[in-house]
């Protein structure tokens, strides 16, 4: 490693013959009876950015766990800078030099910036923490990161798009030779992701192995310089990025499944729809501090996508239709009746359902079945005293797990043992068995893998087909606009721009929102 | 894969396999220090003997472990279930002393249903302070903890009062089908709860509460309504604790009475293999805590323990316990036996 350092010719013009700084041979994990890597190798460089690519399931998660010592390998070598290693905790794993920034937020909320930052390697002084130090310490690092963020503040207080990047920015703050970022992106707004990315190429050129995972192609080809492709625990390929076409590359990752992308684009009508009595009016609609009051009708049949950057009010409106969060403002009619939503019961009872944004905290119930998180939102509604009889039960489960080819098959498998994947359709079997008549998904298919979210997107077109009223909200403008009919633009937390979806582009919608910053109003609403 | 786990592995993964084993290893240390400890016999067509008695012993920490439970599966605590148990004594007590006719059976059933029912309004007033309210569980409950004291010393006037109601006293004395009637009346309220539980969706709604409490209110349930239901639910069982204790001294002393059994049926719930952390809760592993708990208090006696470090000695068999549940625990122990065997699974094909 030092060595690489001493010697920048070689790392920058040879990369290829340099050194790998971690190489990661002939990896081999079980689990029971399942092989979750298969004789993996991976070979990560100082002064790259690494994409481990693949679906959800192909073993990233756990080539990363082997690596950063929360797995035990079954067989195979780890070498860093060609010595043998064996990790068999993750402080050990720490301590030869790699970082890790997980997926999910991994941070206590309820401390500061500071102390998140510094948790467990606070600076010292007479045996008690010198919080002066501490403070100065987590500043220096969130500077050098360009976050704007006082690390005396408690971390709850902050978005979670803030939150992840202090848990980079703790990651950062060890001296690492090797970086793992699992997923960082996927909560990040456009600019969150290019301040993440400047603070990445930063630390490459400093010589740093970065290891880089996400579900968005366009960032992979924007950062990274070399990639490993899995599948199904076992090796595909090691790449270069810019040798790799993007077409290559989803062949290499998911190989069949393409064709359900290709039947989808064609399968999109686009209806026209705005016609009768709307099923859902939303007037006025408004909360202090949150949104602004948002005028919003949805008709039978009709996909309305959502667009906005994060915190433009797009989850903020979401929650208001629900009943998540109590409106102060505004009115909102059911299929011609007046309604106040104090609740999500009441958003349930007048068949409104809603997805939120926030899987792991919003809509998992981690230990209990599948059957049972399938079953919450019906039970709930119908009271405890009336189960669900076991053969409805059965018969429900069954064809959902069928219908949305989820993963395991096994109604009884614990809900925190699925995928991401699998517990989105999981969650989205949870409101269809619900029967509603308006459906609400907020980033239904953030963080989950190509498959799984080219068969979330079919349900929706086919559940608008039959009738049902979506409002579909996600950060991808592409996935947005391939599936509405009708187009709603929001900013700074309100409403900016509606408009039929008549084949508008990613580019249309990027300038309606940067025009607003410009100051022009262009609400046609 | 569980559908080709072999019988021994699913014994041995049974979440209720350590609660058992503990019971069993103290009553066989029991037959150790005493030959003729589980010797049961037939006296005027009653059974007696230490296994009996410890079945009589067990049902108040049995009742106020069960309510408990769930209220530990919504992530919650009741502190105040020994001060509710001395309510439901001191009402039950002055009501009885107050009648007309002390001894008739219309009197202590009079008594013991309007005990009840104050207990249930205490439990449901630990509800309103935790659901409605928002007060963490363990201030909410604590409130009641002290001041119940207080309110069933102001009913008693500071007296310990002594009542004569054979009816009364059979609660905690009486036998039915050569068994201890309390212990039956446990044991029913244990099935009781189970059917109300597993029978309707209650049992799964407290635990989808208890794991995610933000998803479950988004997916409509009414989790005010079921927090405010199992702390009442935990008043009542309390108070028919407090009732067993009353019966089997036919007095109520305000100061004494059910004093720390919320420790104890905290314990019998952790023993059963309930998760403090809330979530899934287990009524048979509280059943067998409770059994745990009531053997222990025999064993202290029995091998001989100094009455002056029976604490000590009952904080060490708690921690033993625990660790021997503890998955980290176990697996350090694990870890120095299995060398070969996870040699044999990295060879196994995938």
């Amino acid at each position: 490693m030092t060595q690489m350092r001493t010697q920048p010719e070689t790392a920058t013009t040879a990369a290829a013959e340099a050194q790998p700084v971690i190489e990661m041979r002939d990896i081999s994990i079980t689990f029971g009876t399942v092989r979750a890597l298969d004789e993996v190798s991976v070979r990560l460089f100082p002064g790259e950015v690494h994409a481990l690519m693949g679906e959800n399931g192909a073993g990233k998660s756990t080539l990363i766990k082997a690596l950063t010592g929360v797995y035990t390998i079954d067989s195979g070598v780890i070498t860093i800078d060609g010595e043998q290693h064996e990790f068999h905790s993750p402080a050990a794993s720490q301590a030869a030099g790699i970082s890790t920034v997980y997926q999910e937020v991994n941070l206590v909320p309820n401390l500061t910036v500071a102390e998140n930052m510094l948790l467990g390697r606070e600076p010292r002084r007479f045996g008690s923490i010198n919080v002066r130090e501490m403070n100065r310490r987590a500043r220096r690092t969130l500077l050098h990161l360009g976050i704007d963020v006082d690390p005396r503040t408690v971390l709850d207080e902050h978005p979670i798009a803030v939150q992840q990047l202090v848990a980079i920015a703790r990651a950062v703050d060890v001296e690492a030779k090797v970086l793992i970022l699992d997923e960082p992106t996927s909560s990040l707004d456009a600019d969150e992701v290019e301040k993440l990315f400047t603070v990445m190429r930063r630390l490459r050129d400093e010589g740093v192995a970065i290891v880089f995972v996400s579900h968005f192609l366009d960032q992979i080809y924007e950062i990274a310089d070399r990639m490993t492709i899995l599948r199904n625990g076992r090796l595909v390929e090691e790449r270069m990025v810019a040798e790799t076409s993007q077409l290559e590359l989803v062949r290499l990752m998911i190989g069949r499944e393409l064709e359900t992308l290709d039947k989808l684009d064609r399968a999109a009508p686009r209806t026209e729809s705005e016609t009768g009595t709307p099923v859902l009016t939303a007037v006025g609609l408004g909360r202090k501090n949150t949104l602004e009051a948002t005028d919003l009708e949805l008709f039978e049949g009709e996909v309305v996508g959502i667009a906005g950057l994060l915190g433009s009010g797009r989850t903020e409106l979401a929650r208001l239709l629900f009943g998540a969060d109590t409106a102060d403002t505004g009115d909102l009619t059911v299929r011609s009746h007046k309604r106040r939503l104090r609740s999500p019961r009441h958003a349930i009872d007048r068949k409104i359902a809603f997805s939120s944004e926030d899987r792991k905290a919003e809509g998992v119930v981690g230990d209990l079945t599948v059957a049972d998180n399938m079953l919450l939102a019906l039970q709930a509604s119908r009271g405890w005293l009336r189960p669900i009889p076991q053969a409805t039960r059965t018969r429900l489960v069954k064809d959902y797990i069928e219908a949305l080819d989820i993963r395991p098959a096994d109604p009884t498998a614990l809900m925190r043992n699925l995928s991401g994947g699998n517990q989105q359709k999981v969650l989205l079997a949870r409101w269809l068995i619900t029967d509603p008549e308006v459906l609400i998904l907020d980033e239904p298919t953030r963080g989950i893998d190509i498959g799984a979210k080219a068969q979330i997107q079919a349900k929706v077109a086919e559940l608008a087909a039959k009738g049902m009223s979506v409002v579909f909200i996600s950060a991808e403008l592409e996935e947005v606009l391939r599936l509405s009919d009708r187009l709603v633009v929001m900013r700074d937390r309100r409403k900016i721009h509606e408009q039929t979806n008549d084949d508008v582009s990613v580019r249309d919608v990027l300038e309606i929102i940067a025009g607003e910053a410009r100051g022009e109003e262009r609400t046609d609403a | 894969m569980p559908e080709t786990a072999t019988r021994a592995q699913r014994v041995l993964r049974h979440p209720l396999l350590w609660p058992v084993m503990a019971l069993v290893v103290l009553l066989l240390v029991n037959v150790v220090a005493k030959p003729s400890f589980l010797d049961v016999r037939m006296q005027d067509g009653h059974l007696y003997g230490n296994l009996i008695d410890i079945m009589r012993n067990s049902a108040p920490v049995m009742l106020v472990a069960l309510g408990m439970t769930l209220v530990i599966a919504t992530r919650g605590i009741d502190l105040s279930v020994g001060a509710i148990a001395a309510i439901a004594a001191a009402v039950a007590c002055t009501r009885i002393i107050g009648a007309g006719d002390e001894a008739a059976l219309s009197t202590a059933v009079m008594a013991m249903t309007y005990a009840v029912v104050v207990c249930i309004v205490l439990g449901a007033w630990n509800g309103l302070l935790v659901s409605v309210l928002g007060i963490q569980p363990i201030i909410a409950t604590l409130i009641l903890m002290v001041a119940g004291r207080g309110i069933s010393m102001a009913i008693t006037d500071g007296q310990i009062t002594t009542v004569n109601n054979p009816f009364f006293s059979d609660l905690a004395s009486g036998f039915v089908l050569t068994l201890p009637l309390a212990f039956l009346v446990a044991v029913a309220m244990v099935l009781f709860t189970a059917v109300l539980t597993r029978r309707t969706a209650l049992g799964m709604l407290i635990e989808a509460v208890g794991i995610n409490p933000e998803a479950s209110r988004l997916a409509g349930v009414r989790a005010r309504t079921i927090i405010w239901t199992v702390y009442a639910f935990s008043g009542l069982c309390a108070g028919l604790a407090g009732l067993v204790i009353a019966a089997n001294t036919n007095s109520v002393n305000a100061n004494s009475l059910g004093l720390w059994i919320e420790l104890d049926a905290i314990l019998a719930v952790v023993i059963g293999g309930t998760s403090l952390m809330g979530g899934r809760f287990s009524l048979a592993g509280t059943f067998v805590g409770a059994l745990f708990i009531a053997t222990l208090a025999r064993t202290i006696p029995n091998i001989g323990i100094p009455s002056e470090v029976n604490y000590l000695f009952k904080a060490v068999v708690v921690i033993a316990v625990c660790l021997l549940q503890s998955p980290k625990a176990r697996a350090l122990l694990r870890v120095r036996r299995s060398a070969a065997p996870t040699l044999a699974k990295a060879g196994s094909p995938a």
